[in-house]
C-alpha cells in the first residue's frame, strides 16, 4: 500500500492499494513522508494542474465524460456537425477523385 | 372576552366623530387588544374527557354573554327568494286546457321495503376533480418534452401549462412540426432537459379541459336508419383553434428562433437505434 496525499486535487491524504492507482509521468521532488503543506509547495511550484489538463490523457477522460452529459439536444447538435464535417469531406475527396481520373485518362491518351 | 372586544370596537367607531374623546378611546382600545385568550376552563380527566358536562361549560365561558347574530339583512333578502313550489308548463295537444300545473320537487317514486342502513364513513375518497395532480420536478414550462404515445409519437415538442384534470397542454408550436395545441399525458412523455424561456408568453384562460375534450353528438330523437351520420365523421379544425394556435405560436417562436438549432431540434424526431439504450441516456 502507498501513503497518498492530494491537496491540490481533493484527495485526502490515505493509504491506498497500488492496485487502485496508475502512474502518470510527473514526478515531484520532497523527501518521503513529507508534510501535505510541503506536498502541495511542490505540486504548485511544478503547475501540475495545469501540465495534467493539457496530456492527452486527460483530455480523453474529460471527453468521455461529455459524451456521458450528453442530452438529447447535444446529441442532436452534435450529429448536425458531424454530418456537416462529412459532407465537406466528402466534397474535397470526390474533387480530388475526380482530378486523379482527369490525370489518368490524359496519361491514357498520352500513351496512345 | 371576544364580545367585550367588540363592544368595545363598536364604542370606538361611534365616538370617531368626536376626536379627542375618539383618540382617548383608540388608546384604550389599543391597551386592551393585547389580551391573551384564556386556557381551556376545562380540566381534563384523562384524554377526551374533561370535568365539566357541556352545561357548567357553558355556565363557565359565559356563552349566556357571548351570543351572535349574523347580519339579518342579507338573510332576509335571501329567505324571501324562495323558489316556487309548483310550475305551470304548456301543454301540446287539442282539448288539453293548454298548461299543467306541475310540482317542482317531486315525491321519491320508490320506497324501500326496509330502511337503509347507514353507510359506514369512508375517508378521503375523493371525486376525480379533487383529486391531487402531481407534475415530476423535471417538467417546467418551456420544457421541450418527446410525446412517445399517439399521432405525434417521437416528435419534440414544447410545454406550455398543466391543466385541471393533470394532462399537459403542449404546443409543437405548429409551424415546426405539425403538432398543435393539444394535451399530453405525464406518463407518456419523455422530459428532456432542454428549456424555452417561456416568461411572458400568455396562454389563453379559454384552453381549458373542455375546450380539448373530444365531442359526440348523440341525439337521435326518432331512431333514424342512418344513426351514423349525425356524429363527426370527421374532425373540422375550427376558426377558434386556428385562432388561439397563432396567438400562442407567435411568443413561442419568437423565443425559439433566440436559441441557436432549437428550431431545427424541434423539427426533428426521436429514435432508437442499435446501440442506443434509453436507461443510459442522458435526457
Amino acid at each position: 500500500q502507498a501513503l497518498v496525499d492530494g491537496p491540490c486535487s481533493g484527495v485526502r491524504r490515505q493509504a491506498m492499494p497500488f492496485k487502485c492507482m496508475q502512474l502518470t509521468d510527473f514526478v515531484l521532488k520532497f523527501p518521503h513522508s513529507a508534510r501535505q503543506k510541503h506536498v502541495r509547495v511542490a505540486w504548485e511550484k511544478e503547475n501540475i494542474n495545469e501540465k495534467w489538463a493539457a496530456t492527452r490523457w486527460a483530455k480523453k477522460i474529460e471527453a468521455r465524460e461529455k459524451k456521458a452529459k450528453m442530452t438529447d439536444f447535444d446529441r442532436y447538435k452534435v450529429m448536425k456537425a458531424k454530418k456537416m464535417r462529412n459532407r465537406i469531406i466528402k466534397h474535397e475527396m470526390k474533387k480530388l477523385l475526380k482530378q486523379a481520373s482527369k490525370k489518368g485518362k490524359k496519361l491514357q491518351k498520352a500513351q496512345k | 372576552m371576544a364580545g367585550e372586544k367588540k363592544a368595545a370596537d363598536k364604542k370606538a367607531a361611534e365616538a370617531k366623530p368626536a376626536e379627542k374623546k375618539g383618540s382617548q378611546k383608540k388608546l384604550r382600545e389599543k391597551a386592551r387588544k393585547p389580551k391573551k385568550h384564556h386556557a381551556s376552563r376545562n380540566p381534563v380527566l384523562a384524554r377526551g374527557i374533561g370535568r365539566y358536562s357541556r352545561s357548567a361549560m357553558y355556565a363557565r365561558k359565559a356563552m349566556y354573554k357571548r351570543k351572535y347574530t349574523a347580519p339579518e339583512t342579507k338573510i332576509e333578502k335571501k329567505k324571501k327568494e324562495k323558489p316556487p313550489a309548483t310550475i305551470t308548463k304548456p301543454v301540446g295537444g287539442d282539448k288539453n286546457g293548454g298548461s299543467r300545473v306541475v310540482k317542482v320537487r317531486k315525491m321519491p317514486r320508490y320506497y324501500p321495503t326496509e330502511d337503509v342502513p347507514r353507510k359506514l364513513l369512508s375517508h378521503g375518497k375523493k371525486p376525480f376533480s379533487q383529486h391531487k395532480r402531481k407534475l415530476r420536478a423535471s417538467i417546467t414550462p418551456g420544457t421541450v418534452l418527446i410525446l412517445l404515445t399517439g399521432r405525434h409519437r417521437g416528435k419534440r415538442v414544447v410545454f406550455l401549462k398543466q391543466l385541471a384534470t393533470g394532462l399537459l397542454l403542449v404546443t409543437g408550436p405548429l409551424a415546426i412540426n405539425r403538432v398543435p395545441l393539444r394535451r399530453a399525458h405525464q406518463k407518456f412523455v419523455i422530459a428532456t432537459s432542454t428549456k424555452v424561456d417561456i416568461n411572458g408568453v400568455r396562454i389563453p384562460k379559454h384552453l381549458t379541459d373542455a375546450y380539448f375534450k373530444k365531442k359526440r353528438l348523440r341525439k337521435p330523437k326518432h331512431q333514424e336508419g342512418e344513426i351514423f351520420d349525425t356524429e363527426k365523421e370527421k374532425y373540422e379544425i375550427t376558426e377558434q383553434r386556428k385562432s388561439d394556435q397563432k396567438a400562442v405560436d407567435t411568443q413561442i417562436l419568437a423565443r425559439i428562433k433566440k436559441v441557436p438549432q432549437l428550431r431545427g431540434y424541434l423539427r426533428s424526431t426521436f429514435s432508437l437505434s442499435n446501440g442506443v439504450y434509453p436507461h443510459k441516456l442522458v435526457f
